[in-house]
């Protein structure tokens, strides 16, 4: 029977691809290892090898299709004997495999494959930040992220990035995209893998006044370089009595990717939002990226940048300006509403955006809340929306003990006590360490269902 | 100075691993001010750690204080070496290296007893101090945290292509720090101007150096990164100058980082709460007698006739009142003010 040949998933979070070139024509004799097409993923080009042995019956995805998801059949492979009629009785289909060491298999299902669906369709409420009339472009987080910085490295000689896989590598996840091309070895700087020594290093390049951007692989790494960010670049204003300080930024991806279990999925938004000395910020939009990460580059204290692998490829309006900068420690209303308050932040929004859409649905009108940033934690624009809804819950993806909901939900307590007709409900991620398997995966995560049932609880409905 | 150590040719038996590289040099011999201004700094540093030594005794300061004295001739010679702009950074026995910088004795006896004329405002305390002014960068509670810290330095000299040097000090037990290492790797990596000051005064709190380090000569420690170091005399403040002058002309060369092994000796305990019974008060006594390095300075003077007992008494003289004024100004200033709690937090 004729093989189908599909669309590999070539990263932990890879949804979809371009299928860019065909490196095989119809006819062609193929052996297992033969490199048979490029896929351009939202990360790099990497090539795809044969499985298995055959013809190339027919190539079903042209080159220079873009979007095509994970495990569509993409080719034909035809077995001794077989011709192009037999195509259409294609049997199992076996999966093509990266060249890549690091390429993850396919998951059986192709819904595991998409732990976050597509954003649902909420409208966005404008940002008062952003000039009514602005023209949008639509992008992705990580081009957000990476613009962010270019821009604000033509603008200030001081700033510069380093880190891990940084500048040749063009990024382990490609934010650094063409910032060595432009700006060159000196300011774009590949680190050993040394996070304590490097995160020290950049502390006291921003003490004598640099503007380092430290880019950690994953803030789960940063463990290990914790001790500079707390006790070096958080205090020393504080103890020099205000006369130095580090405008320095740590960023990187924060949080579960997918599948990578329980040393790569980890929060950290309570852990540095506890820390005076500290800003914290987490988005979720590109546009929140942009205007943050610009505004962190510029902050003269220490800021924490909590991005996202999973949010990196998911595309947003951006304000197309010369000069996008948003304030740090100012959280957005995402959609007004007035039954219900609903904040999060960070990957924690696209549970809360899925949620209001279905409680739209069922004639509950929730206010979404974007924190945005978790340092300093903009309070007021909380208990304003609760003295309105009088109700309150807050969704996050970190564990719940001394959770960022659960400092929410006791300020709000003291704040706001006489507005709350409902206790307040904090959802975050399960009190376990992230498992490996899907299926316990998923359940480990907060999802959209907790968050309808909470607000359910709160509406008494 | 930098060309009396270039001309240093003998290689100790000790060198034999490094078969390249700078060598110990000569201690230089100090011209007569060069001895008087010597001898006034580490006397300034000795008295204003004894005086502080009263003051913890007296309640005036609180927490943990780490005295200096013995190890004067570390921070004073290197401190000859140094140009406008080279940066210091070190870690908690911090007090002598910002007296040496020429930062107020007033400023960091007030720090000490927590007033607002410290220079901290009384936010930092005794293991925590910083002078932008100065170029000083702390003061750091965290054992070895300050040597990643001076490699970023460093680092900023060398993307600023300006002539600058990072002085990095850290202890014998800061040695075995893990980013230590990390910092080494760089450093050698990047070609940074960082001279790592390692002041090995042969005990880590209590513990001595053989029972912590399997490998006890800290100068080469920097093999494997390919960085040189050398051993120096660090209770003979010529001895000192020599090597200072042999590391920052390598480091402004451009030929990146270089370790410099201070074999020093603290007379005090490792903080003022340690009732110091790891060794004995013999061995206190010997290098008190035979290596002190103010009497050294002391010694050559007056056998050159460069200064007599009276000229010796009057420094002294001069420098006690420097610290009382300090001790007064430390114990009369006030508190800082309440508000202060709530400042310099974030910009």
């Amino acid at each position: 029977m004729p093989i189908e040949i599909l669309m590999p998933a070539l990263s932990p979070t890879m949804e979809e691809g371009n299928l860019s070139k065909w490196l095989k024509k119809e006819g062609d004799k193929i052996v297992a290892g033969d490199v048979i097409a490029e896929i351009e993923t939202d990360k790099a080009t990497m090539e795809v090898e044969a499985v298995d042995e055959g013809t190339l019956g027919k190539i079903l995805i042209d080159a220079g299709t873009e979007g095509v998801k994970v495990n569509t059949p993409i080719a034909v492979l035809l077995q001794d004997g077989e011709s192009a009629a037999d195509i259409g009785k294609a049997a199992a289909p076996v999966k093509a495999e990266a060249a890549a060491a690091e390429a993850a298999p396919a998951p059986a299902k192709s819904e595991a494959a998409a732990p976050v669906a597509a954003a649902p369709k909420t409208e966005v409420a404008a940002d008062p930040d952003i000039p009514a009339g602005t023209e949008m472009v639509s992008m992705t987080v990580r081009e957000a992220l990476r613009d962010a910085m270019a821009e604000e490295m033509r603008r200030d000689a001081d700033v510069f990035i380093m880190g891990e896989e940084v500048a040749e590598y063009q990024g382990a996840y490609k934010i650094t995209q063409g910032l060595l091309q432009e700006f060159g070895p000196r300011r774009v700087v590949d680190t050993p893998i040394t996070e304590h020594g490097f995160a020290g290093v950049g502390v006291g390049a921003a003490m004598a006044g640099l503007k380092p951007i430290v880019e950690f692989m994953t803030f789960n790494f940063a463990m290990q370089a914790i001790d500079q960010i707390v006790n070096s670049a958080a205090k020393t204003l504080y103890m020099s009595g205000g006369q130095m300080g580090a405008p320095i930024v740590f960023r990187g991806p924060n949080g579960a990717a997918a599948r990578v279990a329980a040393q790569h999925s980890q929060c950290y938004a309570a852990w540095y939002g506890h820390i005076p000395g500290l800003k914290v910020v987490m988005p979720y939009t590109a546009a929140d990226a942009k205007g943050l990460l610009k505004a962190a580059i510029r902050d003269p204290n220490p800021v924490i940048f909590l991005e996202n692998e999973i949010l990196y490829g998911q595309h947003f309006d951006v304000p197309k300006l010369d000069d996008f900068v948003l304030p740090i420690g100012k959280a957005r209303i995402h959609k007004p509403g007035k039954d219900v308050t609903i904040v999060s932040f960070g990957i924690g929004m696209t549970y809360a955006v899925k949620a209001e859409a279905e409680l739209r649905g069922m004639g509950i009108d929730a206010e979404v809340i974007d924190l945005r940033t978790i340092r300093p934690l903009d309070l007021d624009t909380i208990i304003a929306s609760v003295k309105k809804t009088n109700r309150l819950v807050v969704v996050e993806e970190g564990f719940p003990q001394s959770s960022v909901g659960d400092f929410i939900a006791n300020q709000v307590s003291q704040r706001a006590f006489d507005h709350l007709d409902a206790p307040v409900i904090t959802i975050a991620g399960k009190d376990v360490p992230m498992p490996y398997a899907a299926n316990l995966e998923k359940l480990a995560l907060p999802n959209v269902a907790e968050v309808v049932e909470a607000v359910k609880a709160v509406t008494y409905r | 100075m930098a060309t009396a150590a270039k001309k240093a040719p003998a290689r100790t038996k000790s060198d034999t691993r490094s078969q390249s590289g700078p060598v110990t040099p000569k201690p230089v011999d100090f011209t007569k001010e060069q001895e008087l201004s010597a001898y006034r700094e580490m006397l300034l540093i000795r008295r204003f750690e004894e005086k502080a030594g009263q003051l913890y005794g007296m309640g005036f300061i609180g927490g943990f204080c780490h005295l200096y004295i013995g190890q004067e001739a570390v921070v004073t010679g290197l401190q000859m070496s140094l140009i406008e702009g080279d940066q210091m950074i070190t870690a908690y026995r911090d007090h002598g290296h910002m007296l040496a910088m020429g930062l107020s004795a007033r400023g960091v006896m007030a720090e000490l007893t927590g007033r607002r004329g410290g220079l901290s405002k009384g936010k930092g305390g005794s293991m925590h101090m910083f002078s932008k002014e100065k170029h000083f960068y702390g003061g750091h509670g965290i054992v070895g945290a300050q040597v990643s810290l001076g490699t970023g330095l460093a680092f900023a000299n060398r993307y600023r292509e300006n002539p600058n040097v990072s002085l990095t000090y850290f202890g014998d037990g800061a040695a075995n720090q893990g980013q230590v290492y990390e910092s080494f790797n760089m450093a050698a990596l990047w070609k940074l101007p960082v001279i790592y000051v390692i002041e090995n005064n042969r005990y880590a709190m209590g513990t001595a150096v053989t029972r912590a380090s399997a490998e006890t000569d800290f100068s080469q420690r920097g093999v494997s990164f390919k960085i040189p170091g050398i051993k120096v005399d660090g209770m003979d403040v010529r001895a000192v100058k020599a090597a200072g002058d042999l590391a920052t002309d390598w480091c402004r060369s451009g030929n990146g980082p270089i370790i410099l092994e201070m074999e020093t000796y603290r007379y005090r305990g490792h903080s003022m709460s340690d009732p110091a019974k790891y060794r004995s008060k013999d061995e206190v006594q010997k290098m008190r007698s035979e290596h002190d390095p103010i009497e050294q300075v002391k010694a050559r003077m007056l056998a050159k006739k460069w200064a007599s007992e009276d000229e010796l008494k009057a420094i002294d003289k001069d420098v006690r009142d420097v610290v009382a004024d300090a001790a007064d100004f430390a114990q009369t200033d006030p508190e800082p003010d309440v508000s202060e709690l709530w400042t310099d937090i974030v910009i």
